[in-house]
């Protein structure tokens, strides 16, 4: 099942980089990122499916947004076979790597949990929270949580600076007629 | 502004989609505001949590956005307001946090654990949950304004 | 090992596309889709056979519980991870709209033949 919708992602990604249209292209990568919250759901992991379908939407509409700035085709060259033989080469060479990395690692279903064993036992006595993820994020690991919170501030704010070519003159009402008759 | 004037603006056909899209998205909105609250609130009892839910508050709004138009959603919640929201939940969660260091260390769960399963337990754990949802609703609004208003503001003057 | 090896081909791809390709939309693309390969990969290593969801249900055992329930660790950190992707999606978004303010192209050849 797993493998299936790995697949699907897979096939969701060379589309998404192969095609022509950009808008097409786009909305390839929103059907990967649904792919992978359905991979979230069936490996137990509800909290991040919700959260993943969530901001699949958002990114999509910001995307799409910034792709209708202009003509949506995109721009390539015609296709050369010495890079293309190259870069499958590297990922040959890339995947052998991983294949010989991740043969120390745990094989697949058997975690190493030496910590979360400890939060899944005395998390609810410990916090008093059901959802235990919860609990990772806002009592035992909460400054994780506030140096995350510090990192989308940020980003927020260079990209109102990026933005906002006007300076801070201008006043709320000045800027809502300034913007005036959309479309 | 005036709430004539606003209603004025809501039902102009020339400001944003069809007549069809605006009457769904008039219904929808506040179903999706009230299921963004329900997932910040019950985060500590179900999935879901802050960050689903801030996500969903700031995907209404963005619905009122591109339903009726950018000039009725600054009206409701504008920029400035966004901004206010966002620091307003960064801050809530930082004094959390320094009320914890009296009684311990920075973000201790100071507040009584409460009977497991029912809605107000878990101490701190929902209060964060809810400054977290504001603050990450609030700065993806405002992003989405910066991103659709500020933006095509410039492309159009200089064309 | 096959999901992960597959799981690791998506993360190459991305970096294909990430390094290859002169549209400045297809190298955001790029990064997308590495992040949710990295997501997916930690959620992956953290999942135990047979698992169920992290999360208590009134009247369950905790005993049974914690030792059938899957790994929180990893879901708590990507749960974070998503939503900071958000964030810098938005904010290379934002990087592009100026590019193409400036340049009026989104091609990155383009715009360095167009600097120098």
């Amino acid at each position: 099942m797993l493998e299936i919708i790995l697949i699907f992602i897979i096939v969701g990604t060379v589309i998404a980089i192969e095609t022509r249209n950009m808008l097409s292209s786009v909305i390839a990568v929103g059907a990967v990122g649904f792919g992978v919250s359905l991979m979230f759901l069936f490996l137990q992991a509800p909290d991040i499916a919700i959260t993943q379908v969530i901001v699949e939407i958002l990114s999509l509409i910001i995307l799409i947004r910034t792709t209708t700035y202009a003509d949506n085709e995109a721009i390539e060259k015609r296709l050369d076979t010495f890079a293309n033989m190259t870069g499958l080469i590297f990922l040959g060479l890339f995947l052998a790597f991983c294949y010989w990395a991740f043969s120390d690692l745990t094989s697949f279903g058997q975690p190493l949990m030496n910590v979360s064993q400890y939060y899944l036992s005395a998390g609810l006595t410990d916090t008093g929270a059901a959802n235990i993820v919860a609990a990772v994020i806002l009592d035992y690991r909460a400054y994780d949580t506030l140096g995350e919170a510090i990192v989308i501030f940020t980003s927020i704010l260079g990209a109102f600076v990026l933005l906002r070519t006007k300076g801070k003159k201008k006043t709320e009402e000045k800027d809502i007629e300034k913007v005036g008759i959309p479309e | 502004m005036k709430k004539e004037k606003i209603k004025e603006l809501i039902e102009d056909p020339n400001l944003g989609m069809t007549l069809i899209v605006k009457t769904v998205a008039r219904i929808t909105i506040a179903l999706i505001l009230l299921y963004g609250f329900y997932i910040i609130i019950y985060g500590h009892l179900t999935p879901g949590g802050g960050f689903a839910g801030g996500v969903i508050l700031a995907i209404a709004y963005t619905l009122m956005m591109l339903a009726f138009s950018r000039r009725i959603a600054l009206v409701k919640l504008s920029d400035f307001w966004a901004s206010i929201w966002d620091n307003i939940g960064m801050l809530a969660f930082i004094v959390i946090g320094f009320v914890g260091l009296g009684f311990g260390y920075f973000l201790f769960n100071f507040l009584s654990k409460g009977k497991p399963f029912s809605l107000i337990s878990a101490g701190i754990i929902p209060l964060l949950n809810l400054s977290i949802g504001i603050k990450i609703g609030a700065a993806l609004y405002a992003i989405f304004i910066g991103l659709s208003i500020y933006g095509r503001l410039v492309l159009e003057e200089e064309e | 090992m096959l999901l992960y090896i597959l799981n690791m081909l998506v993360f190459g791809l991305g970096l294909y596309c990430l390094i290859a390709k002169r549209h400045i939309i297809k190298k955001i693309i790029g990064m997308v889709i590495i992040e949710y390969s990295v997501n997916l990969f930690l959620i992956l290593v953290g999942y135990r056979i047979n698992g169920i969801a992290p999360i208590l249900s009134p009247g369950e055992n905790p005993i049974v519980f914690s030792q059938v329930a899957v790994d929180p660790l990893p879901q708590a950190l990507v749960l974070t991870s998503i939503v900071i992707g958000l964030g810098t999606l938005a904010l290379m978004a934002a990087y592009s709209i100026k590019l193409y303010e400036k340049y009026r192209t989104f091609d990155m050849s383009e715009i360095n033949r167009l600097k120098g």
